[in-house]
């Protein structure tokens, strides 16, 4: 495992090109595009306010910088780095903008949502899509890029337009039977849609892509519903992560719940394995003790490594209790994740924050636990492979296959703390990314022992 | 009878040893009273004897006491005492058979005494023992009765709990009840609340909205510095009627690729499964023991109409049509089948669990059980084998569908094909290649052969034409002398030409003699395998005409040579 050099970062926005070739980082203003396997600096590109967000092309060949206080989106291309493109939303305002999926046009949502405006590099062309819905997740796009849903809201009921991407036309408009509508999800094949209702609500529809309802699930009622769902990669499962800390999979014969996941504090299963983070106790040798002490030396007394032991089963993990009144607890399972191969589902249950859990789904039964020192910020599945990567917030990143798992310090100077991370569409490179920095780390073929 | 009393009799004190010993108090009859006298007391000593029955009878009262004695005797049937009936005679004989039955009834009196008294004292225990019985019994009784009030007592307290637990768990559920009735209409005033909120907020937003719209913002716009080509290269199209179609075709057939893809993959997960359920059925019909001959009265199996019916069945199911049908009745009677078969499986295991059990409880053999090990070590080995076979059938389906499923073309097609038979074909144009490179050879040495043919034609030709002028030179000067050539004509013919021939041959001869030498043989053999080819080419015909006639006028010659 070889570790790159650190760069420097703001916003946490590093996102590798979608062909795998380059790698587009921000630095307050301005915009630098390395190519991978170099890290040499290919284009640097000045925006004219501090970049909030970015976005590469589904060609790789122009990305999207937006600054949402200014409410500007700056349009890069790679190929003729004189070319520019500026789309001033004036005072509508802007909150969110992304590319569609053909690459040539782009979507601004207007403040307070109030429309949502596609933008035409080909033809300079506006369009308006009146009444989005301002939710978590409103608008998807389908994997192959033909059809985008949109979720809406007229007169206090929520409706799902289909918009063809080629043309923007629309394709359908429906209503859903939902109180409040929080988000909605394509099944990677393309053909059907989840539509998940508010917290408050535990349902979840699933609409044909003409728009048919084909089901609704409600596991229970009055409850604190669904937080976060899933599709499988061959959409043969949909995980649903709740409140009530369980995982529900429904299948796409039926749609009805197959199995349930528990997350429970205490594993007395035998036959789960449970890594533990434990620290090894560094022991410093006092004759390579220096005055002053050098860079390296500092920072790995500050970071003391870490190993992993397998725990012996009964054992229990950190539970944290909820406060009571507060809106949006941390409780329940927030996220969840399908390794590429549909083999294995990772699951972090809001409760016991240092610990991922991960199911075998070949057998719909548990298989790994991983605890952590700390609370784990997040975690992202290998595209190619089944192995996780995890980050926890300290200078270290963790890795998981079904080998084994190993705890890497990355050895950078400072103070690099982990925040994020993401892999590189080939599955050999990861990016990790810290408040102000960012280094890459290159992995060997071979799994991880 | 009486109580008897013992009257002391003023008898001498040394009496009274005696008789209080049997002092018993008893009331007396009294009509009896004054008869009691001696007839209870044992027989005394005999030292009293005589003052103490001196007592009833005296010198005085002789007579007196003998009637009495008499009249006594006969009320109790004895025979008189008197000889006659009226006499003062005193017989003897009877006197003494009366004192003797007296002894004796005296004694039958106390051994009956004994017995009554044995069985008093009898009584008098299992009186006390029944006693003790009864106040042991008495305890018992009350110690049970207290048991029972302390288990009623119990019980009820019970009974209270019960009953007050329920109570408790009825309020809870009342109080969930009234809780969730509480959460919901706190919801619908939520829910009401919220829409009121959302009405007014896209009140804002449309005022919002207008105002953004309306202030035409020079602002809002977006410059480009040139317009960017469409991802593929095609211009775009306006939105018509046309284009609304399309796009709905487009969906709709990816709808129906979806659908169809997962239909062919529920028919084949269909088809194996139903292929396992049938390999199922089959085996477990050949686990099963064959139970023909059993009667039909064992009621408690029914197996043998359920057998006869499922032999029907299995005739029926294996045909082969009938595993393409997919319709209700036959995935009913399928999965029927199935499960009667395994419930007499079952029965069959429970069986033999049952004649192991009583082997291990009962000593019989170990020959006619089959242990439990061994039964399951078969049933493991069986499932063994049903997993090999299962997949095996799984992988060959998998190569069969690719095989058939693979999208390919034409030349791809023809070249699968093809495929299997590249071996023998190469091998076959191997083959070929050796038969064209033979014949070819062969060809070359025919050509080769009638050109030496050709040329000793060409050569015979040559030699005769020599001939021909030679014989008419001979032939010349032999007219010049013709008389002595006339003679000899024919044989100096022969012979002349035999000598010119020799000459000739001699001259000729180390030109032609080794060569015709060696020709003959060729020419022999060229000859015979002439005449063994009659289908030969043409020019090999012509030779043959050349060698046919020069072969008689060559045996001819050598015949002459070897002549001379």
């Amino acid at each position: 495992m070889n570790f790159s050099e650190g760069f420097k970062l703001s916003g946490l926005l590093c996102k590798f090109s979608p062909d795998g070739k380059r790698l587009a980082s921000c630095v307050q203003y301005r915009l630098i595009v390395r190519d991978v396997n170099t890290l040499q600096i290919l284009q640097l590109y000045t925006c004219l306010d501090q970049i909030q967000y970015v976005e590469w092309s589904s060609d790789s060949l122009f990305i999207l910088c937006a600054m949402y206080k200014r409410g500007i989106v700056q349009v890069w291309s790679l190929e003729q780095p004189d070319w520019h493109c500026k789309i001033d939303e004036g005072s509508a305002g802007l909150v969110a903008s992304c590319w569609s999926p053909d690459g040539r046009h782009i979507l601004n949502t207007t403040e307070f949502h109030l429309r949502i405006t596609v933008w035409s590099l080909c033809t300079k062309s506006v369009s308006y899509i009146k009444y989005p819905k301002a939710c978590q997740q409103g608008i998807a796009f389908t994997k192959d890029g033909h059809y985008m849903a949109l979720a809406e809201r007229r007169d206090c009921k929520d409706f799902i337009s289909l918009f063809v991407c080629s043309d923007w036309q629309l394709l359908r408009h429906f209503d859903t039977e939902t109180q409040d509508l929080a988000g909605i999800e394509w099944a990677p094949n393309g053909c059907v849609l989840a539509v998940w209702d508010t917290c408050l609500e535990y349902k979840i529809l699933l609409y044909s892509l003409d728009g048919r309802l084909l089901s609704t699930y409600r596991a229970y009622e009055w409850s604190l519903g669904i937080k976060s769902i899933a599709w499988s990669p061959s959409s043969q499962f949909l995980a649903i992560g709740s409140y009530d800390e369980k995982v529900r999979i429904l299948n796409h014969v039926t749609w009805k719940k197959i199995t349930e996941f528990e997350h429970p504090p205490i594993i007395a299963n035998p036959k789960i394995i449970v890594y533990k983070e434990v620290e090894k106790s560094a022991t410093v040798e006092t004759q390579k003790l220096s005055f002053p002490p050098t860079r390296e030396l500092a920072s790995s007394l500050f970071s003391i490594p870490s190993k992993y032991d397998i725990s012996q089963v009964p054992m229990s993990l950190q539970y944290i209790k909820p406060v009571a009144d507060r809106a949006n607890p941390r409780i329940g399972i927030g996220t969840l994740a399908f390794s590429p191969d549909n083999c294995f589902l990772a699951t972090k249950n809001d409760n016991t924050p240092n610990a991922i859990w991960i199911w075998d789904i070949q057998k719909l039964k548990l298989f790994v636990v991983l605890e952590q020192l700390c609370t784990v910020n997040s975690f992202q599945w290998d595209p190619r492979q089944p192995r996780l990567a995890i980050c926890t917030g300290n200078s270290k990143v963790y890795l998981w296959s079904p080998a084994g798992c190993v705890s890497v310090q990355v050895p950078m100077e400072g103070d690099f703390q982990v925040l994020s991370l993401c892999w590189h569409s080939g599955g050999d490179t990861m990016a990790l990314l810290s408040k102000d920095n960012f280094c890459l780390c290159y992995l060997e073929r071979e799994e991880v022992k | 009878m009486g109580d008897w009393k013992t009257i002391t009799v003023p008898a001498p004190s040394s009496d009274s040893k005696n008789t209080s010993q049997y002092t018993s108090e008893k009331k007396m009859s009294p009509s009896s009273l004054n008869m009691q006298q001696v007839l209870r007391l044992p027989l005394p000593s005999s030292k009293s004897t005589h003052s103490f029955f001196s007592a009833f009878c005296t010198e005085e009262n002789v007579e007196q006491s003998i009637s009495y004695l008499n009249r006594e005797l006969t009320t109790l049937g004895f025979p008189s005492l008197y000889a006659e009936s009226k006499g003062k005679e005193l017989n003897l004989i009877s006197i003494l058979n009366c004192m003797n039955e007296l002894l004796v009834l005296q004694r039958k009196n106390l051994r009956a005494q004994e017995d009554v008294e044995m069985q008093h004292l009898k009584l008098g225990s299992d009186m006390d023992h029944l006693q003790n019985c009864y106040a042991k019994l008495k305890e018992q009784l009350e110690a049970s009765k207290r048991e029972i009030v302390g288990l009623q007592e119990r019980d009820r307290q019970l009974q209270c709990k019960n009953r007050n637990l329920h109570q408790l768990l009825k309020n809870e559920k009342d109080e969930v009840q009234k809780l969730q009735n509480i959460i919901a209409s706190r919801a619908t005033q939520y829910n009401h609340d919220m829409k009121r909120k959302e009405r007014e907020y896209n009140k804002l937003k449309e005022r919002l909205h207008q105002l953004v719209m309306n202030k035409k913002d020079k602002k809002i716009a977006m410059e480009v510095l040139n317009y960017v080509g469409r991802v593929d290269g095609k211009r775009g199209g306006w939105r018509t009627d046309k284009t609304e179609a399309r796009n709905e075709e487009e969906m709709y057939k990816a709808l129906l690729r979806d659908y169809e893809q997962c239909q062919k993959q529920l028919l084949v997960e269909n088809a194996e499964l139903r292929k396992v359920l049938q390999q199922m059925k089959k085996e477990i019909i050949s686990l099963l023991p064959p139970q023909k001959q059993k009667p039909r009265e064992r009621s408690e199996d029914g197996i043998g109409p359920v057998l006869s019916d499922l032999e029907d069945d299995v005739g029926e199911l294996n045909k082969e049509n009938m595993w393409e049908l997919s319709c209700e009745t036959v995935r009913e009677q399928l999965t029927n089948s199935i499960r009667n078969q395994w419930r007499m499986l079952k029965n069959h295991v429970e069986k033999l669990d049952n004649q192991v059990s009583r082997v291990h409880s009962g000593a019989l053999t170990d020959k006619d059980v089959i242990s439990r090990e061994d039964h399951e070590l078969e049933t493991e080995k069986l499932e063994l084998e049903i997993q090999h076979c299962k997949e095996m059938i799984k992988t060959q389906q998998q190569l069969l569908q690719q095989q058939l499923m693979s999208p390919c073309d034409d030349d791809t097609t023809v070249l699968l094909q093809d495929c299997y038979l590249l071996e023998e074909r190469e091998r076959l144009q191997e083959e070929w290649k050796l038969f064209r490179e033979q014949k070819k050879n062969f060809e070359k040495e025919r050509r080769s052969f009638t050109e030496a043919a050709i040329r000793l034609g060409l050569e015979r030709q040559a030699f005769e034409e020599d001939r021909g002028t030679w014989l008419k030179q001979q032939f010349l000067s032999m007219t010049c002398d013709s008389k002595y050539l006339e003679n000899v004509k024919t044989q100096s013919a022969t012979s002349g030409s035999s000598d010119q021939d020799n000459h000739l041959m001699n001259t000729r001869s180390q030109q032609k003699k080794p060569r015709s030498l060696s020709s003959v043989p060729t020419s022999a053999e060229l000859c015979q395998t002439i005449q063994h080819t009659p289908y030969s080419s043409s020019p090999c015909a012509i030779s043959n005409k050349t060698t046919e006639e020069s072969k008689p006028n060559q045996w001819e010659e050598i015949y002459r040579e070897e002549t001379e």
